[in-house]
């Protein structure tokens, strides 16, 4: 297999710029001519197309959902990076850079990550410019905040709704590109194969989820931004309809899978309340900012909450265990992600989870509230303002920055909040894993593009916090624009796909066989029945923590999973018109395939590093221990024809401008 | 742009909402030019007021504008009405309106459309005697001061003698009650005078509208059928 | 755990759009409080599935009240009976034991059902790419993003009206079927950012025009919608859009 990651030569911050003034270009009237495929709406999906319209490209889009709004980077919530060191406390290019790379524990590529680093100043100008309200100060001046893994305040942010805003300011471009008639919207699509000629993608076989019908679309270049595949766990923090259908479709045609295990648990999602639990629902990691996470000390007093005889405010300051600011002083509530939710687990297994299940730790608001309200009274005058006074002022600062996920909070678990500690637990939230891509986002087949979330390249083996959104809006508005053009240049000649080639009718009878094969399947059991099975092992075997006798038994267990379910599962209905349970089905189905080379990659990978937690290999206060000698490279899985016997590739990771380290945030 | 007077929904907003406040105006004029008969003085103000009211050359063609506003008001609420009935072809098993509006809001059309009915009835009791047939009292005239004045309230005091046609007045004056507490609000909002800072002061004026005009013309009938006005 | 609630559902179904749906009960056992209402839907619905019946459709997507996708009309009201919230973030706990509850897609002309719940909200697509941004290409060569301050009191402003999810309950609760909300949700937020001033008044035209080809109703003011809004956009949007649209038509040119 080919790896070549075609990284331009010379220092690591005029890569870009030299890859941009050689990169070939094709001329506005060959554009015209040139048809490519969006898959997926979100932030990548929708600022690609809208970019690559208004380059003058013919652009089909297509979303599973009613529109593309809906994407699930409209969820996102706390902000999003840029280096715009608008705070003056020292940001640069390179400090994001640098901490993107030790954030994701050295399993990153320089060079993507540095261009990705330089061009997230111009994301802010681009969506300031399209409208996008982001906070301000009273001076009229763009706020930032901090998140997870830095020291410094660089993060942009819309209240809690971020993401919503971004997306919507990409879903407004695209828009007007729908509007002019160079991109056509197909909603309620979803992908189901990618049709390869000759070597090159070159279209794909679409289902419309309203009418049944199997849709041939011809393009001169694919482009996947289909987001994550945290849904393989059942329970995430993801949408119910997020799914890895198309990036593993097109894994099955031969694009290399990266580092599929490489999962991000996110520390602050509100705990599971029962069997019925459909997702899980994230708490913006923004709020670390401001909130302190601790359990009691005392079993005793884990006992007295859990038999609800005492109530977490009435624990005594000496008595709370501040766990991360007593582990991690330097970095304390603000450590990365994945310690975070490490230290959450290692808490709760030791038995001082404060729910009825074990599984939760606090996330106290109460010191804020009281510094804000101190803070506030000065501002105001007031001198000897009354405790209430100084909590009431307080409760209004906080609830300015995060009022609408301390609404979200109290609507699900029917707490206030602002006056008993939220309660928290790590959830899946991210996948860093995902399609291989090379230095120009192009997946080993060409033509083949993946962007965002749905590619594994700029995370490593873990996210920082407001990266997702930085990554998804850099690599469809200033990235796929530039790099695209150095392949469709080829493509000017080629003219109009037809859609009748054996190519076509092959993938069309793949994806119609698939169906039938469902459709006729007289089972007796829902899909959620196997999908939730299927998340219960890779939470317990492949989840936060793993270990190679649990990853062998998941992979066993998979496989009868994928058994039992092709013999079991029933889809009533008929394939013909909107059928909800088969598009489950269709997904479920992947998502098996796909947990099985996720345990088979987490197996593989004999060290710790990010996410991916090892047992066997920690340091001894429980921290990740790395293999740079034998894993410093990117697992670039290839499909055999047989989803239990996956071919092994590697792209080794070169580091060239910093200084490989343990990583610390002591 | 404007693609015809009646062109857009927003359009069409407008309209309503400028016919609306300029029928409260005349409202104001006819409720305080009525109320002259609360002097008690026999009628005699109010007769004078209504004859310059009958015979100023700028109020008489104001008549026409006021009739062709009430035209357009009625005929704009209709092309709305319908087009709204239209927007929601099939309607909902159970639907639960007074969660999050009230009543009368929702109810403009049936209020305007009994307002209409009584309009029709009063326009006969007194706008048709005076500008065209005559009046129905004997004798019509009266005289105060060399002058020569219409016995308008004499009339009034006839057509009040019968208690039904005093209870369809207060009636009327009620639909027009509820009308106002939507509609004087409301054509603010329509005309997109709506801050955070006037709002209270709005809905204020709108309610104190509602009750206090509504109010006196309801007295009127009352007052006269009662003998409390001689 | 407390003991599970038993409840009548009275559920729309439709096969397709063109033929005719009913109104059908389905009881529902052991619910409990914890469980959001979607997540009893999915219970009925694996009953439904193990019976060999067709799902109650129904669309839905982020379960946590943002991407504006679900869409139930709720014992007569749009997103149930509790306020600032959608379908997915409403939870059990706030019916009653042996409650019957009605659930029945959004009415409206412009929102055709597809299948039971599920209804094309496509117009709301269209009134957008008929004016609903600013035209920027997206090269990122544009003003540095702090070159233009805006008042933090616009920017709110302008973020409040921003927060539309897009669910379509101001048109589905309106007693006219009037989109209005929605509609001038979009049009403030550019009204108020120096982004979107000059194609301020082209904007409202556009987007008012298609609207109205939509087919939806007109607005008269009720506020129904910005009660039953989830994101509690206030109707002072729509008093900016009429503003707006009058400005626009008083002197259309910029």
């Amino acid at each position: 297999m080919n790896l070549n990651a075609k990284i331009p030569d010379g220092p690591l911050d005029q890569k870009w710029t030299k890859y941009k003034n050689t990169a070939r270009l094709v001329n506005p009237a060959n554009k015209r001519s040139i048809d490519v495929i969006v898959v997926g709406t979100g932030l990548a999906g929708a600022s690609a197309a809208a970019s690559l319209a208004e380059m003058g490209y013919k652009v089909k889009a297509l979303c599973f959902q009613d529109s593309p709004r809906r994407a699930h980077s409209i969820a996102a919530q706390g902000g999003i990076n840029a280096a715009k060191n608008y705070m003056n406390d020292g940001d640069s290019t390179f400090r994001l850079f640098y901490d993107t790379i030790k954030g994701g524990d050295y399993r990153a590529r320089e060079a993507n990550v540095y261009r990705l680093a330089e061009v997230s100043a111009n994301i802010i100008d681009q969506c300031v410019a399209q409208g996008v309200p982001f906070a301000r100060d009273y001076g009229g001046l763009l706020d930032n905040r901090s998140f997870g893994g830095t020291q410094v305040s660089r993060t942009f942010y819309a209240k809690g709704q971020t993401g919503q805003q971004l997306l919507l300011g990409a879903y407004s471009a695209l828009s007007r590109q729908v509007g002019k008639g160079n991109v056509e919207m197909l909603n309620r699509h979803e992908m189901l194969d990618v049709v390869i000629i000759d070597g090159k993608a070159r279209g794909i076989i679409a289902r419309n989820l309203v009418t049944g019908a199997i849709e041939r679309h011809s393009a001169h270049a694919v482009v996947l931004c289909t987001g994550g595949y945290g849904n393989v766990f059942f329970l995430s923090t993801n949408a119910m309809g997020s799914n890895v259908t198309a990036a593993w479709r097109a894994h099955k045609r031969g694009a290399a899978f990266g580092n599929p295990c490489y999962t991000q648990i996110h520390p602050t999602c509100i705990p599971v309340s029962g069997d019925h639990q459909s997702k899980l629902t994230l708490m913006s990691e923004s709020l670390r900012n401001d909130g302190r996470i601790w359990v009691p000390k005392k079993k005793e007093d884990v006992e007295a909450i859990r038999a609800k005889r005492l109530k977490p405010q009435d624990i005594k300051e000496e008595d709370r265990d501040y766990y991360l600011e007593r582990r991690y002083p330097a970095f304390g509530n603000l450590v990365p992600r994945d310690i975070a939710s490490r230290a959450a687990k290692e808490r709760c297994d030791e038995g001082y989870g404060v729910n009825a299940t074990g599984e939760a730790v606090y996330l106290d608001f109460s010191s804020a509230i009281v510094r804000y309200g101190k803070a506030q009274a000065n501002v105001k005058g007031i001198h000897n303002a009354t405790d209430q006074q100084i909590i009431e002022l307080g409760t209004k600062v906080v609830e300015e920055k995060y009022g609408n996920l301390f609404q979200m909070y109290e609507q699900i678990v029917a707490e206030n909040p602002y006056k008993t500690p939220m309660m928290i637990y790590p959830a899946v939230h991210y996948t860093m894993g995902g399609l291989w891509v090379d230095y120009e986002l192009m997946t080993n087949v060409p033509g083949l593009y993946a962007c965002g979330e749905a590619n594994f390249s700029d995370h490593g083996a873990n996210r920082l916090g407001a990266s997702a959104l930085m990554q998804g809006l850099a690599d469809g508005y200033f990235v796929l624009p530039y790099t695209i053009g150095n392949y469709l240049a080829d493509e000017i000649r080629t003219g109009k796909i037809p859609t009748n080639s054996p190519e076509f009718d092959a993938a069309e009878k793949n994806v119609r066989d698939q169906i039938n094969r469902i459709m006729n399947n007289k089972g007796t059991k829902p899909v959620d029945h196997f999908h939730k099975r299927l998340g219960k092992v890779m939470w317990d075997k492949c989840g936060m923590g793993r270990n190679e006798k649990g990853l062998k038994e998941a992979i066993t267990e998979i496989r009868k999973i994928r058994e039992d379910f092709y013999q079991d599962v029933r889809v009533p209905g008929t394939a013909d018109y909107m059928n909800q349970e088969l598009e489950k089905a269709l997904r479920v189905a992947d998502f098996i395939e796909l947990g099985e080379l996720m345990c088979i990659d987490a197996l593989e990978r004999k060290e710790s590093c990010g996410g991916h937690f090892r047992e066997e290999y920690q340091t001894e206060d429980g921290e990740a221990l790395r293999d740079d000698n034998q894993f410093m490279y990117v697992a670039a899985w290839e499909w055999s024809g047989d989803p239990s016997s996956p071919k092994l590739n590697k792209e080794p990771l070169i580091y060239e401008n910093i200084k490989v380290q343990q990583r610390s945030y002591k | 742009m404007a693609k015809g007077l009646f062109g857009s929904s927003l359009m069409k907003k407008f309209w309503m909402a400028l016919t609306g406040i300029f029928l409260i105006t005349f409202l104001v004029v006819h409720c305080l030019i009525n109320a002259m008969i609360f002097f008690d003085d026999g009628g005699m103000t109010f007769n004078k007021w209504a004859h310059f009211m009958g015979t100023n050359l700028i109020i008489r063609t104001m008549e026409i504008v006021l009739f062709l506003g009430l035209i357009l008001h009625i005929v704009d609420g209709l092309m709305l009405y319908f087009q709204n009935r239209r927007a929601r072809p099939v309607k909902y098993a159970y639907e639960k309106a007074s969660a999050s509006s009230t009543w009368y809001s929702r109810s403009m059309a049936l209020l305007g459309t009994l307002i209409l009915l009584f309009l029709i009835l009063h326009l006969y009791h007194f706008w048709l005697k005076t500008r065209i047939t005559g009046l129905t009292v004997e004798p019509s005239h009266i005289f105060f001061d060399g002058h020569r004045y219409e016995d308008l309230f004499s009339e009034m005091k006839f057509v009040f003698k019968h208690l039904w046609v005093v209870i369809v007045y207060v009636l009327g004056c009620i639909s027009l009650f509820w009308h106002l507490l939507h509609g004087f609000r409301s054509a603010f909002q329509s005309l997109g005078f709506n801050y955070t800072k006037y709002k209270s002061t709005i809905a204020f004026m709108g309610d104190a509208f509602s009750v206090i005009i509504p109010s006196i013309f309801a007295a009127m009938p009352v007052a006269l059928y009662t003998g409390w006005i001689q | 755990m407390e003991k599970g609630m038993n409840l009548k559902l009275k559920i729309w179904r439709q096969k397709n759009t063109n033929e005719q749906g009913k109104i059908v009960e389905y009881p529902v056992s052991n619910v409990s409080p914890d469980m959001s209402f979607l997540e009893m839907i999915d219970v009925l619905n694996d009953s439904l599935v193990a019976k060999g019946e067709e799902p109650v459709a129904f669309d839905h997507d982020c379960r946590e009240g943002i991407c504006g996708m679900c869409s139930m009309f709720i014992n007569g009201e749009a997103h149930g009976p509790n306020r600032g919230v959608t379908t997915c973030q409403l939870h059990m706990r706030s019916f009653k034991e042996g409650e019957t509850i009605y659930i029945e897609p959004w009415r409206s002309e412009a929102f055709p059902v597809i299948k039971d719940l599920m209804v094309d909200r496509g117009a709301f697509d269209r009134i957008q790419q008929a004016g609903g941004f600013v035209s920027v290409n997206t090269s990122g060569r544009t003003l540095d993003a702090n070159a233009i301050p805006i008042p933090k009191e616009d920017a709110d402003k302008a973020f409040d009206a921003a927060t539309c999810i897009g669910c379509g309950a101001c048109a589905a609760t309106c007693p006219n079927g009037s989109a209005m909300l929605f509609v001038a949700a979009k049009v403030s937020q550019f009204a108020l950012l120096p982004q979107g001033q000059v194609e301020r008044k082209e904007r409202v035209l556009n987007m008012v025009k298609q609207m109205d080809e939509e087919g939806f109703g007109n607005c008269s003011n009720i506020g129904a919608c910005e009660v039953q809004c989830p994101k509690n956009i206030s109707i002072e949007v729509i008093a900016r859009m009429n503003r707006e649209y009058l400005m626009a038509n008083v002197k259309p040119e910029n």
